[in-house]
């Protein structure tokens, strides 16, 4: 793989830019892989990028049924975040945000990370109890949050109005080195990175079935031909549910769709993100101007990749509220993606009843901030057999009643 | 948006009237059911790509609780039914397979 680098640049400058060679390789399948990941978006891409990177597992398949980040990775509002209540996500949280400020470099690959500041504003009494809460865990975390007053609300971002008429804001939990980073690019950096690794990445090829024997898993049917392998992990998100029926076990997930959109492009206004969970709304704006806004999820299992109108409505109303000088903006495009949502809002990572199969799932509303915890704490479990960052995401915890209840610390937003 | 028709009241009126309740036919385990049948009981919930069944309520109308067969992929609805039944009637399977020839309700744990 050849690096990039400013003198790269210059020096395909010399040609027209004509000889820039695919950043990832994209072979044929082979019959037989050490291990196959199920699932091209962040969190399966960087699953076998640390397989291939920290572990030595090389003789890998990434198997993706449409297109690199063409799911959930592309879809979300590229929050990035840490400040989370339970000692196990606050570890998995902190190590992927940790692993974010150095990926560009890592990946060799411009990922824009941009540890601009996360603001989560506390607009009822008992919301700013929480925080304080989550400021205290925090702390003994070894995270870096802290609960400012509604002034300092104020300056980090000017265009809030914190007298309410609804919700005041009564103060904020402000995690200074949360940020955004560009999604698309990190599901192209880690398929780089991985390809050049020897980490075969294959799309448009969608697995059918999952084939097993007494033993635990023999391979996969895909759109492309059978494929053997020992050793399988399926990281699809909002299809978990399906792939799981196929190999043959059910899961605690359901799948509903949630929706995003943006404005159209005008000048810096907000230099941070911020998020109103009170009122349902949460914004950042790109380095293209637009304002990036997360709306609210569907109540019902969904498999379209849309949104309802209504949600739209309320978002936009909330925000209005929080950020008057909006309220003349038109809407530019809007879109949805399946999220797979468990009980307690934590994910799961581990082994399944099918002996050779793991699953990496559940994030729902929130995880793209955890790709890259994610994905080296499953390349982890799965090369060593465990893992002390995934083991508390173990499908067995919901047996046990075992909970990482996260329901409040993720509320409607991520 | 969804366009839903209670069957208690007859009104028909668009999704923010109602309220979504979740899978529909749940059967609570006995008391000799083991960890895992409660683990199952509580969590593993049916998530279908495909023809589903789940609780409504009619919360800003009658207020009554009812049963809706629906497509999660192209949210077809296909019927509602009443709410004390523990599988949908025949007649809203009629209307399914009519819909979508070859399923069946085996299989199901309606």
């Amino acid at each position: 793989m050849a690096r990039y680098s400013v003198f790269a640049i210059a020096r395909h400058a010399a040609s027209w830019h004509q000889g820039w060679e695919k950043a990832w390789r994209s072979p044929e399948p082979k019959s037989e892989y050490d291990a196959i990941v199920i699932g091209g978006g962040g969190h399966g891409l960087a699953t076998a990028y640390y397989l291939a990177k920290n572990h030595g597992i090389r003789n890998v398949a990434v198997l993706e049924k449409s297109w690199l980040g063409g799911g959930n990775t592309g879809r979300n509002t590229t929050i990035i975040r840490s400040n989370y209540l339970r000692d196990p996500s606050a570890a998995i949280y902190e190590l992927a945000r940790g692993l974010y400020e150095t990926l560009s470099q890592e990946l060799n690959f411009n990922i824009m990370f941009s540890p601009r500041g996360v603001l989560m504003l506390a607009q009822t009494e008992h919301e700013l109890r929480a925080y304080k809460r989550t400021e205290s865990a925090n702390r003994a975390q070894g995270i870096a949050t802290e609960i400012v007053s509604p002034e300092r609300c104020r300056e980090i971002v000017p265009i809030l109005n914190v007298a309410g008429p609804r919700y005041p804001v009564l103060g904020g939990l402000w995690q200074a080195r949360g940020g955004t980073a560009r999604h698309d690019a990190v599901a192209w950096g880690y398929a780089r990175a991985a390809s050049d690794l020897g980490v075969d990445i294959i799309q448009g090829c969608e697995v059918t079935g999952i084939d097993r024997d007494a033993n635990g898993v023999t391979g996969v049917q895909t759109t492309r031909g059978p494929i053997r392998t020992r050793k399988l992990c399926i990281v699809v998100a909002g299809h978990s549910g399906v792939l799981a029926e196929m190999a043959g076990f059910r899961l605690p997930v359901e799948s509903v769709a949630l929706q995003a959109l943006v404005s159209e492009p005008i000048k810096p206004v907000i230099d941070c993100v911020v998020m109103a969970n009170t009122v349902h709304g949460y914004m950042s704006q790109s380095d293209k101007g637009e304002l990036v806004i997360g709306g609210g999820a569907d109540g019902f299992n969904n498999y379209t990749q849309r949104g309802s109108f209504q949600h739209v409505e309320e978002t936009v109303r909330a925000l209005v509220e929080t950020f008057p000088i909006i309220s003349r903006l038109r809407m530019l495009r809007q879109w949805g993606g399946i999220v797979d949502m468990t009980g307690d809002r934590s994910p799961i990572i581990g082994p399944t009843p099918v002996p050779g199969i793991w699953i990496n799932c559940g994030w729902g509303t929130g995880g793209f901030k955890a790709i890259p915890g994610s994905g080296w704490a499953t390349a982890a479990m799965i090369a060593n057999g465990e893992d002390p960052v995934a083991g508390p995401f173990g499908l067995e915890r919901f047996r046990e009643g075992r909970m990482i209840d996260e329901s409040v610390a993720a509320a409607v937003a991520h | 948006m969804l366009l839903l028709t209670c069957p208690h009241c007859g009104v028909s009126a668009e999704e923010t009237e109602f309220h979504p309740g979740g899978e529909a036919h749940l059967k609570r385990i006995g008391p000799d059911g083991d960890d895992d049948a409660f683990m199952g009981y509580l969590f593993e919930r049916r998530n279908p790509k495909g023809v589903h069944f789940e609780r409504w309520r009619h919360a800003f109308g009658c207020g009554k609780w009812f049963h809706l067969a629906r497509c999660t992929v192209t949210l077809e609805v296909f019927g509602a039914y009443r709410a004390d039944v523990h599988a949908p009637p025949a007649e809203i399977v009629e209307r399914i397979q009519a819909r979508r020839p070859g399923w069946t309700p085996e299989g199901e744990d309606a």
